[in-house]
């Protein structure tokens, strides 16, 4: 069976972004970026399946500027077989990419396709649920652990009141949760070995997808800073505080 | 304008987050119908019909809508969606589940995480984990869009809507539920408690939250925690706070042993008061903390619990 990944390029995760003075966009010159946390959750599960023997090739996929082979190649690094670069340098939304993401798994027919739960810049959470019903499969969402038994995969996923545990048929397509693994790190002959491996480009245009989208970004503000407060000295003073000044309790 | 309202269910029940999606629905202007899709839930229909500005509630009730699997879901909100110029659910992880299917089956996008209304076609939204907020306009003719609850003040149940059976029943041969663990408590949900004391990494085990037991106990306060803490093992991940967590805004947050990463400020800086428990000074949720006290949590939590 093929696993297919898709892997994001966004901001690192420990950057504090700033918005842009125009109140256009947030400002991402010179900011270091990485690939999305919860995509490499889903490159370390695709790869544990490889190494498991249930997967036999790993084929990881990003949308994005040419700078995103970067994680492509990290990809490879941590175990991915060959990878598809789809280059654009447009704003793609989720759906565009789930548009484009559609017509690899047309072309490439793997068996599970793993995606990050939701991408740490847009926080959108909504590619891979796009993805299944474009492609008319079904969805193990949030996944906490994932199984595949024959034809089926059993998916738990992190609801919102505890955990739940769904079985779908194959192909189906599952995004990754923290608690899904603990991502591996890259070694360095990894990424040396990473830099042969096969990488193809393609464009928007090979797949007949439009990217452009009906939704229009019109400004991006900070939101309301919150002023840090005092320190107490005592727990009698703090709850001092909160009756008679913060009246919550 | 006509809005579809995806409600929220627990165990059957009405959700508390359906309220709270009305109201943005009633913000965007127009006739508000709810969905409540499932199996059993003739009293969670019952329920929706009191919301206010709700003028008509269309029950799905078939063994097919069990559970919500995003499936038949999906394709049920798209034989319904023609009526509809938006389709609104909460941002839980039921409506982040499902609505996404309909948006692509339609062709149109979906703005997540609404926190505000502008206009028919134009809304708030935050990025970058809260650190940016966007004001988006959708030209699409069908809106799909899932709301942050605490964006809304849930609307009150004093309405009297017709209650109308939705005869589509759709096919599902691809999906099927297996089981549930759901975490039993008698505290408030933490999307809406009005009180919530979280516990990070520095309660240095799952043992030690029961100090956190009869604070809560005595404020009716939910309970809470960091990733760190739900990666340790000390807690189940219902309890997470933060970006990829549950986005809470109490009129009071206690913090005890969290560090304050912008991931968890994520889940919880729109709380009114917020007060923070530490013992190291330089801690970054200092800085969004009303009311701040250095020091070590196992001294405090005790005497805290004693002279509340
Ligand atoms: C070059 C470029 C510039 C952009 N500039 C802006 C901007 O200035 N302002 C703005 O608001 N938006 C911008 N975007 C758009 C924004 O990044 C999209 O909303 C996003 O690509 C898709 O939604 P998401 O990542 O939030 O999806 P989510 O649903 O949150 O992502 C879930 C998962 O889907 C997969 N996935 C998502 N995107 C890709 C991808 N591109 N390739 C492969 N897998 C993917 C990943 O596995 C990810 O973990 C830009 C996008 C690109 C490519
Ligand atoms: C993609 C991604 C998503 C994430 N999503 C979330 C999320 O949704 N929610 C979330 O919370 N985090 C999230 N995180 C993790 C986040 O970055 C932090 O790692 C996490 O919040 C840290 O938890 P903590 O504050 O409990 O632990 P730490 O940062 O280890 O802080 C522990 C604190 O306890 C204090 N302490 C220790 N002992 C005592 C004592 N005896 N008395 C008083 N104080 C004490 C210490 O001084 C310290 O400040 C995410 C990270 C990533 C990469």
């Amino acid at each position: 069976m093929k696993v297919l990944v898709a892997v994001k390029r966004v901001i690192d995760y420990n950057v504090k972004i700033r918005v842009k003075a125009d109140n256009s966009d947030v400002d991402l010159t010179n900011v270091k970026m990485a690939m999305n946390p919860f995509c490499e959750i889903a490159v370390e599960e695709a790869v544990r399946l490889k190494e498991k023997g249930v997967a036999t090739e790993v084929v990881a996929v990003t949308v994005g500027p040419k700078a995103a082979q970067e994680q492509l190649r990290t990809a490879l690094a941590l175990g991915a077989d060959r990878a598809i670069h789809i280059e654009t340098d447009e704003r793609v939304e989720s759906l565009a990419v789930a548009k484009l993401l559609a017509k690899v798994v047309e072309e490439e027919q793997p068996g599970l396709v793993v995606l990050g739960k939701q991408a740490i810049d847009t926080d959108n959470n909504q590619t891979g649920q796009m993805l299944a019903a474009l492609s008319g499969l079904p969805q193990g969402t949030f996944a906490s652990e994932v199984v595949v038994d024959g034809d089926k995969v059993n998916v738990t996923r992190e609801i919102d009141g505890g955990l739940q545990t769904i079985t779908l048929s194959l192909p189906a397509i599952i995004t990754a949760d923290l608690r899904l693994n603990e991502p591996r790190y890259a070694k360095l002959p990894d990424i040396m070995k990473a830099k042969k491996k096969p990488l193809d480009v393609k464009t928007p245009g090979d797949y007949g997808v439009e990217v452009a989208s009906k939704v229009s970004l019109l400004k991006v503000e900070s939101p309301a800073e919150r002023q840090g407060g005092v320190k107490v000295a005592s727990v009698d003073e703090l709850i001092d505080k909160l009756k008679n000044e913060a009246k919550v309790l | 304008m006509s809005i579809l309202v995806l409600a929220d269910l627990h165990e059957g029940q009405l959700g508390g987050a359906t309220a709270h999606v009305v109201a943005a629905a009633n913000a965007i202007g127009g006739d508000v119908h709810v969905l409540v899709a499932g199996e059993g839930v003739q009293a969670a229909a019952d329920a929706a019909a009191k919301l206010d500005g709700v003028s008509k509630v269309r029950i799905a009730d078939n063994a097919v809508y069990a559970h919500q699997l995003a499936e038949p879901m999906g394709a049920l909100l798209v034989e319904l969606s023609g009526d509809y110029t938006h389709v609104l659910a909460s941002a839980s992880t039921t409506g982040k589940n499902v609505l996404p299917r309909l948006a692509a089956l339609k062709d149109v996008s979906q703005l997540s995480d609404v926190i505000a209304v502008e206009s028919a076609d134009t809304f708030k939204r935050p990025i970058y984990a809260g650190n940016a907020i966007a004001t988006v306009k959708s030209d699409d003719a069908l809106k799909v869009i899932t709301v942050r609850t605490t964006g809304f003040d849930a609307v009150e149940s004093n309405g009297n809507a017709a209650v109308e059976s939705v005869s589509v029943v759709v096919e599902n041969g691809q999906s099927s539920f297996v089981k549930q663990e759901l975490a039993q408590s008698d505290r408030p949900e933490l999307g809406g408690a009005k009180v919530v004391v979280s516990g990070g990494r520095g309660m240095g085990n799952g043992e030690n939250f029961k100090l956190l037991d009869g604070i809560a106990d005595k404020l009716g306060a939910a309970i809470g925690a960091s990733r760190a803490a739900v990666d340790a093992g000390f807690v189940p991940n219902d309890m997470q706070v933060g970006q990829t967590g549950k986005i809470v805004a109490p009129e009071l947050y206690i913090a005890v042993g969290i560090s304050g990463a912008i991931q968890h400020l994520a889940g919880m800086k729109d709380s009114k008061v917020i007060v923070a428990i530490n013992k190291d000074e330089e801690a970054p949720i200092f800085q969004v903390a009303d009311y701040g006290l250095v020091g070590d949590l196992f001294e405090i939590l005790p005497e805290l619990e004693s002279k509340l």
